[in-house]
């Protein structure tokens, strides 16, 4: 088992604020994992760390063997923000195309790839349109097709599925699970949204800015004598008081 | 690589953005030439009565463009003007002229004043001749807008592209874009870069398209070279990109963005030369050492007006060289915001 993330001890302030509290925290190859918890538990703030857009107050993370942050290493990581962040006088095909061409990928390759991208998330017929016409769920698929157009070996997906409908939620998370498997690649993903976390092969629960639960979803209700992940929620934070 | 692809983005928003381009394009040319008409607006022509005058002043006057009606035995002078419409009165009694100004304004007064005085004065020579005078720079035709139009000129470059660069990249800031730029391989360095080229490119034309419509069509006067008023804009510009994008990380959003420009923008039109700095205090003399658009205005009036060569604004080529240097290196700490590395 090749582990291509690890997160060290980690915690992070804002100011005196302490949003972040001595995270501990592995993550294989080949696995789709789900960061879990509700608004302002701090998934968001771990993410951005991993991808290395901002560095923890104390402990360290590694990504593929390096200390982050890491340039080079970004090649390897596609992130969704979880705030749309597109480039709204643009069409969709130039948005792909502006991201396509911040990475290292020739041109047959970035034809291939933004057609690949565009299509998984629907969208290919909508290339055209410039993305201030597109609704809510239109931008959030846009912005997953840039966080694939490299084709990276990571996934950082924060909370991609908001405001997508369930048949494309569905097709999306069988997507996801069919890269896991024939591409071996690391996903995560951060959400509110207990079902999604059933899809997941590991889960690692947050809470006021610490990791109060992990496993799979099997353990996780089996340890918590649930049978949702709600409960199993809830009862890991009873116990974590 | 990815700072091309990063300018031809900015490429493809600016020229989707008409508003912008007109405000960069087409705004300096109108206000420059609203200027130029304020500026050079032709003197409307005064009217004069007098009183026990000679002849041959009075011809004198005429001569000046100045209308003249003559009156008899007047006995209230401020009642007689205002009946008339006149703008000055001039009565002499016993040899004593005595003139009355109607002032109501006072620059138009006052050259009303020095004229009449110039032409009691050659009276009283008898001389012929008027006053013959000589100009170092400039010629008896020379308007204040010729004067100032160089600082203006520059004024506009400045005030323009420090608008726009500045909502450019906050823009990219609100929206969240720059944030997503730096989950990216891209460098900090590649991102100041394609700012500085991408408005950099359209600084470049409205520069061109200004200095261009200033000298050819407004005819404002040029001495000296061209190249050389072009060149020290163009560092102008750079300074304006530079201190713009540097600001707009200060920002929160467009109008906070616009809120720089009372305390950055305008203080610098008052030390760019347009109100005489010597008369200054010595605290607000110093002052004017740390704006850009000082140094800028004391190069293109130099070249423009009195015609200096390259060799003679070197010293403020660099410092406004040194301005956006030190701006360009601010910029690529300020980005740390988004990415320690
Ligand atoms: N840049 C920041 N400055 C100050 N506080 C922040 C900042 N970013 C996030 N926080 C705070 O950190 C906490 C966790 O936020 P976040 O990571 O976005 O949570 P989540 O993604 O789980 O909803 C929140 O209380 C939030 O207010
Ligand atoms: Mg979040």
């Amino acid at each position: 088992m090749k582990e291509t993330i690890s997160i060290q001890n980690v915690s992070k302030r804002f100011g005196q604020k302490m949003v972040l509290q001595d995270i501990n925290f592995r993550v294989e190859e080949g696995k789709i994992n789900g960061f879990i918890g509700p608004s302002g538990a701090g998934k968001t703030t771990l993410v951005k760390m991993i991808v290395g857009m901002d560095v923890p107050s104390s402990g360290s993370i590694h990504v593929l063997d390096h200390t982050m942050p890491n340039l080079n290493i970004l090649e390897e990581i596609g992130y969704m923000a979880q705030s749309d962040a597109l480039y709204t006088e643009l069409t969709g095909m130039e948005n792909l195309k502006f991201f396509a061409s911040l990475y290292k990928l020739n041109k047959a390759e970035r034809h291939e790839r933004i057609q690949y991208a565009a299509g998984l998330v629907n969208l290919t017929e909508d290339l055209t349109k410039k993305v201030g016409a597109y609704s809510g769920g239109m931008k959030r698929r846009l912005s997953l097709a840039i966080a694939l157009i490299q084709d990276p070996k990571i996934l950082l997906l924060d909370e991609p599925t908001v405001g997508i409908d369930p048949e494309l939620r569905f097709s999306i998370w069988n997507e996801l699970e069919r890269m896991k498997n024939e591409e071996r690649k690391t996903i995560i993903v951060t959400t509110h949204v207990m079902d999604e976390a059933e899809r997941c092969d590991y889960i690692a629960m947050i809470r006021d800015g610490a990791l109060i639960a992990w496993g799979t979803p099997k353990e996780l209700k089996e340890r918590y004598h649930a049978s949702s992940f709600d409960e199993v929620f809830l009862n890991a934070g009873r116990e974590n008081q | 690589m990815r700072t091309a692809a990063l300018i031809k983005r900015i490429f493809q928003q600016m020229l989707r953005d008409k508003r912008t381009l007109a405000l960069l394009f087409v705004a300096p040319l109108l206000v420059l030439t609203l200027m130029n008409l304020v500026f050079n607006g032709k003197t409307v022509d005064s009217t004069i009565g007098v009183e026990n005058v000679s002849p041959a002043m009075i011809t004198q006057f005429k001569a000046a463009d100045i209308k003249v009606e003559t009156f008899n035995q007047t006995s209230s002078t401020k009642n007689t003007m205002e009946k008339h419409d006149l703008d000055a009165f001039l009565k002499i009694e016993n040899g004593r002229p005595e003139l009355t100004l109607l002032n109501t304004d006072p620059t138009a007064a006052k050259s009303l004043q020095m004229k009449i005085k110039q032409m009691l004065s050659t009276q009283k020579a008898a001389a012929k001749d008027p006053i013959q005078t000589h100009y170092i720079y400039g010629s008896k035709d020379t308007g204040f807008f010729d004067v100032v139009s160089p600082i203006l000129i520059g004024f506009f470059v400045f005030f323009f592209v420090f608008l726009i660069s500045g909502v450019g990249l906050l823009k990219e800031r609100t929206t969240g874009t720059l944030e997503r730029l730096m989950a990216t391989p891209i460098k900090r360095g590649e991102i100041v870069l394609a700012y500085l080229i991408g408005f950099g490119a359209f600084a470049v034309i409205q520069t061109i398209i200004v200095v261009f419509y200033a000298i050819n069509v407004l005819d404002v006067v040029l001495v000296g070279s061209i190249w050389n008023v072009l060149l020290v804009n163009l560092l102008l510009a750079l300074v304006a990109l530079s201190l713009g994008i540097l600001l707009s990380s200060f920002a929160a959003s467009e109008f906070q963005m616009v809120q720089f420009i009372p305390v950055v923008v305008i203080p610098q039109v008052f030390f760019s030369g347009i109100f005489p700095i010597e008369g200054m205090a010595d605290w607000l003399q110093a002052l004017t050492k740390i704006m850009p658009l000082y140094y800028a205005a004391d190069a293109l009036k130099g070249v423009m007006y009195k015609g200096f060569a390259f060799s003679d604004i070197m010293g403020d080529i660099l410092v406004l060289m040194i301005f956006a240097a030190v701006f360009i290196i601010l910029n690529l700490f300020a980005l740390k915001k988004y990415r320690k590395l």
